[in-house]
């Protein structure tokens, strides 16, 4: 039995009285005042995570750049030096081994920031790629006030090294709550100044909790729950992060997936009657399966994605979600389910 | 704003962290601070069907948090006479006062004999330490 690992923040969560949860192997806070408090926060100044357990891949030298387009669904050159891009590591079979931020440093320069739970496989598949996973701590601030609160400029899906309130960071205009914001990666000595000197600036500390339900309401799949090896980009509604005119690993599937349909889609829907609809639940009308499913903070109501027939998945039409045996109407609605004025 | 930690001492307790308060051949039932407080902020309350029945150690109903679903355990046998509508509208009142205002179902007992069973105060904190 591995025991859990812990970030250089642990000590750091527990003084301030988070609920600690095993995620992915990691003891990481689950909440520290209350999910709700957080995702507002967020929603509406500025919220800090701590998000070191994800993990890193660097691949440098000739032929880097040439390996990885050959192994990522996006297309490597639409980015230049500087430029961030979400992609998807694809299986044969054009399933999704994981989704990840490719970062490009320079030419045949590149790191890749992904999910903790799938540095394994991913490494696997990219066995040229080193993991660095321990080679940095990494710290999401997130909000309409997040840059300001931290005096950065800094354009979405850009990154470059610079000093953070008196850290080096790699700064990445990049994020998973659906707001503006930032990740900052540093070295794991440096993540304790670098949060003090963070929530000195009023910035609010924040879980895995609110993370999800921020995610959810911006539709940002969750690899795991609503993508994973069995399901394909082209049903996951993200088909905009795969070059199909370029060759990478499972394309040929995606090519005749886009070109004939699937039988099934990932859509977004909202419940009009009370209830929080949960990962796994059965939709009865049409069918289906709840992939991510909680209330949203922000409407007040419950929220989810779901697999349904590519037949009925139009934004508009009505479901019903069984809540344990409880039929609940609902909608299918265009995503994201929740977007900020202005964000 | 959460409750301070407080078990009334008028009160008894299930195992399961529900309390009843019982007045004659009624009975006012909630989840104790301990429950509420494991489940964070509660934002959803599924009530039983008022005039239908409950059994004592069964689920009537359900809470949830924004992350979980908890199986709220009936202390007491009998028949549902009221269900806290304020609570279904605004189900942090469990956390706000969960023995007061956050009251969840009033039973009417069909053997109040099962009262004898439940756990007084001195038994439920005895098992809150184990």
């Amino acid at each position: 039995m591995q025991t859990a690992r812990r970030t250089p923040l642990y000590e750091r969560h527990a003084a301030l009285g988070a609920r600690i949860v095993d995620f992915a192997g990691w003891e990481m806070p689950v909440q520290y005042a209350g999910i709700q408090e957080e995702h507002r926060a967020v929603r509406t100044s500025a919220g800090v995570f701590d998000v070191s357990h994800m993990g890193q891949l660097e691949l440098s030298g000739v032929g880097a750049r040439d390996y990885l387009q050959e192994r990522l669904s996006n297309d490597l050159g639409r980015i230049g030096d500087g430029q961030a891009q979400y992609t998807l590591l694809t299986n044969e079979q054009g399933g999704i081994t994981d989704d990840l931020i490719a970062y490009k440093r320079g030419d045949d320069d590149y790191l890749l920031v992904v999910n903790a739970s799938n540095v394994e496989p991913d490494h696997a598949a990219l066995p040229d790629t080193s993991d660095v996973s321990d080679r940095y701590a990494l710290l999401a601030v997130q909000g309409p006030e997040a840059l300001e609160r931290l005096s950065l400029v800094l354009e979405p899906f850009t990154f470059r090294e610079d000093d953070v309130l008196g850290v080096r960071c790699l700064v990445a205009g990049t994020g998973y709550t659906g707001e503006r914001g930032c990740e900052l990666g540093c070295d794991p000595d440096d993540a304790v100044r670098l949060w003090d000197a963070i929530l000195a600036r009023g910035v609010v500390p924040c879980g895995l909790g609110a993370r999800d339900t921020l995610r959810l309401e911006a539709c940002y799949p969750l690899h795991g729950n609503d993508i994973s090896p069995e399901r394909t980009p082209i049903e996951a509604g993200l088909g905009w992060a795969c070059a199909l005119d370029k060759e990478f690993t499972g394309v040929d599937r995606l090519r005749r997936q886009k070109a004939e349909g699937t039988s099934e889609r990932l859509v977004a829907f909202v419940l009009d009657d009370r209830g929080i609809p949960r990962q796994g639940m059965e939709l009865t009308d049409p069918p289906g399966q709840v992939t991510s499913g909680s209330l949203s903070p922000m409407l007040g109501v419950g929220i989810g994605l779901a697999y349904v027939p590519s037949g009925s998945a139009e934004a508009g039409t009505t479901i019903s979600v069984d809540l344990r045996g409880r039929p609940r109407k609902g909608h299918i609605v265009k995503k994201p389910i929740y977007k900020r004025e202005g964000a | 704003m959460a409750a301070d930690e407080s078990y009334p001492e008028e009160l008894k307790y299930h195992r399961e962290h529900d309390w009843a308060k019982v007045d004659g051949d009624t009975a006012t039932i909630g989840i104790t601070w301990y429950a509420q407080d494991a489940l964070g902020e509660i934002v959803h309350f599924e009530p039983p069907e008022q005039g239908g029945s409950v059994a004592k150690d069964e689920s009537y109903g359900e809470v949830e948090s924004v992350k979980a679903v908890s199986d709220l355990v009936s202390p007491l046998s009998g028949e549902v006479a009221e269900v806290n509508q304020a609570v279904v509208a605004e189900p942090e009142k469990i956390n706000e006062d969960p023995y007061g205002e956050g009251w969840l179902i009033k039973v009417r007992l069909s053997d109040p004999s099962e009262v004898d069973g439940l756990l007084d105060l001195a038994a439920y904190k005895e098992l809150l330490s184990e």
